[in-house]
């Protein structure tokens, strides 16, 4: 009699339990309500708004040039980008062409914003399973890509430095031989990253077969970038669609099949190879000319829908402007990469451990400000 | 059997990564990036072109360049920059004219994003490089950027 009561208090109950909005693991202010059931994930809902700016709305206020400098506030590691991503929508539907050296610097700078971007991400990714070094070596190969920014746009983080027609100012003198530098720099230093994370087996062991998307699912939840990459499903907006110089440039797609959160990580460190080469391959003819065009002191697009995507670090951003002929958009919609990534968490984190969802959550490399905006 | 060779390879493959960082550990002069800072204030030197805050600079005669026309005001998209204008006889030609009696810079709202320097027409604003901006109360970051007394530099409206 005794017994049985004892095997009943120690029936397994479901329980919810609050991860974040104030935690490490989540990167910014996102609330996830787990339910767990010891220590396996019956269920994820994230919960968003914790920083919610209303980016969209403030954009329907404000002019076209001054879109530009909210977009830095969404993706924050890409803000080069975003911005490059409205400059282009406004400049299609203004029919303005920008000069070649423009489109050269844009996608120069754009490469290395990916660079810096996945560098972040690879140190975060090591600290999230554990491994702390991974954070101080990424942060010491980071520092130089920002350095090149801060001496030609003048910040490290919130650029603005594409405008509608061009860019803000030239590039500095010092521009070209600093990339040079970066780029043999971290041609030394990227295969130290295989050796101090990729070939180490307990991260092995942690990433493998953990989080796995298949390609229908990451087609079907909308999936983009490195995520949707690391699954086989072709997605490349710089393949597929082309902006700027990077019709100009060979570079292949990092595509995996496996689908796991070992695929998404390697599809991440191809895609540093390849932006450098891209950056190679540019860097040392960019043509003579102007690095603007002018446009009226008030622009007024005309009256329609414009849209358009571009590539940022964490995948497809679109760009979705109605106008009415004003001088500020009727409506503006960014489609943002994180938001559907993050949709999937809960497919590829249940009816794991806890401590695979943080691995699983670090390789979709959410961005918080860019899903909220 | 495979337990211990697991073992093996996981001491292994750590120690390949330790390889990497003893190494640096051993050279830690070379490549070093860290800034000593507070101790490094007097040789850190920003980029010229590092948005600290806007200035606007004056010459010898505590004169200006800027005419008044608010374009930097416009061009901000939050309301960072107010100018208080009014319109003086001028003595050479005795037709009235606008001249700015304030330009206030609210720092603490400014996001650093650079279309009033690029709006303004006669380059009467400008990037400083300070970066030690954080002060104890608020108010201090209000500023009003023409000096005391300054007056338009002449020739600039042509
Ligand atoms: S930098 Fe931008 S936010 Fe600051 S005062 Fe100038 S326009 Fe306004
Ligand atoms: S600072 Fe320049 S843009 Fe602003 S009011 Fe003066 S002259 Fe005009």
């Amino acid at each position: 009699m005794e017994t049985t009561t004892i095997n009943n208090n120690f029936k397994s109950e479901e329980y919810f339990i609050n991860m974040g909005p104030q935690h490490p693991a989540t990167h910014g202010v996102l609330r996830l309500l787990l339910t767990i059931d010891g220590e396996t994930i019956k269920k994820v809902e994230p919960d968003l708004g914790y920083i919610h700016r209303s980016i969209e709305k403030m954009c329907e206020r404000d002019s076209y040039q001054q879109i530009v400098h909210l977009t830095d506030r969404m993706d924050y590691l890409s803000s080069n980008i975003n911005n490059e991503a409205v400059c282009l929508a406004v400049e299609n539907a203004l029919q303005i062409e920008v000069p070649e050296r423009v489109k050269v610097i844009r996608t120069i700078i754009g490469e290395l914003t990916r660079i810096a971007s996945h560098n972040l991400w690879w140190g975060v990714m090591g600290m999230d399973v554990g491994a702390l070094t991974t954070y101080f070596y990424a942060f010491r190969d980071r520092e130089m890509i920002n350095d090149i920014f801060e001496e030609t746009c003048g910040a490290r983080l919130t650029m603005n430095y594409n405008i509608p027609g061009g860019l803000m100012f030239d590039i500095h003198p010092n521009f070209v031989k600093r990339v040079k530098e970066f780029i043999t720099h971290f041609k030394t230093k990227l295969p130290e990253y295989d050796t101090l994370l990729t070939n180490n087996v307990i991260f092995q062991k942690r990433m493998r077969g953990v989080g796995m998307l298949s390609k229908e699912d990451a087609i079907s939840y909308g999936a983009s970038g490195p995520v949707g990459r690391g699954s086989g499903y072709s997605c490349d907006v710089r393949k597929l669609h082309p902006y700027s110089a990077l019709d100009k440039v060979t570079f292949n797609e990092a595509l995996r099949t496996e689908g796991d959160s070992f695929a998404r990580y390697e599809v991440r460190i191809q895609e540093m190879w390849e932006s450098m080469a891209i950056v190679e391959q540019l860097i040392d003819n960019i043509p003579e000319g102007d690095y603007q065009v002018e446009t009226n002191a008030v622009i007024k697009l005309p009256k329609g829908e414009f849209y358009q995507k571009v590539e940022t670090a964490r995948g497809e951003l679109g760009v979705y402007i109605i106008s009415t002929g004003t001088k500020n958009p009727y409506r503006l919609k960014f489609r943002s990469p994180g938001f559907s990534n993050l949709s999937l968490l809960n497919h590829i984190a249940v009816g794991g451990k806890i401590g695979d969802l943080v691995a699983s959550m670090a390789t979709l490399d959410l961005v918080i400000p860019d899903i909220d905006r | 059997m495979s337990y211990f060779s697991d073992i093996y390879k996981g001491i292994k493959t750590l120690l390949t990564g330790m390889s990497v960082t003893g190494k640096y550990f051993l050279h830690s002069q070379k490549g070093g990036i860290t800034q000593q800072y507070p101790d490094n204030r007097e040789t850190l030197k920003m980029f010229e072109r590092f948005r600290g805050e806007v200035v606007m600079p004056h010459d010898v005669n505590n004169q200006h360049r800027c005419t008044g026309c608010q374009k930097c005001e416009l061009a901000c998209p939050n309301g960072t920059i107010e100018i208080i204008w009014d319109r003086q006889v001028d003595p050479e030609t005795g037709k009235k004219k606008k001249l700015i009696e304030k330009h206030i810079y609210h720092l603490g709202m400014c996001t650093m994003c650079g279309l009033c320097i690029e709006a303004c027409p006669t380059d009467a604003i400008k990037w400083a490089q300070n970066y030690e901006n954080s002060v104890y109360d608020r108010t201090t970051l209000t500023r009003v950027l023409n000096k005391p007394g300054s007056k338009l530099m002449p020739g600039v409206e042509d």
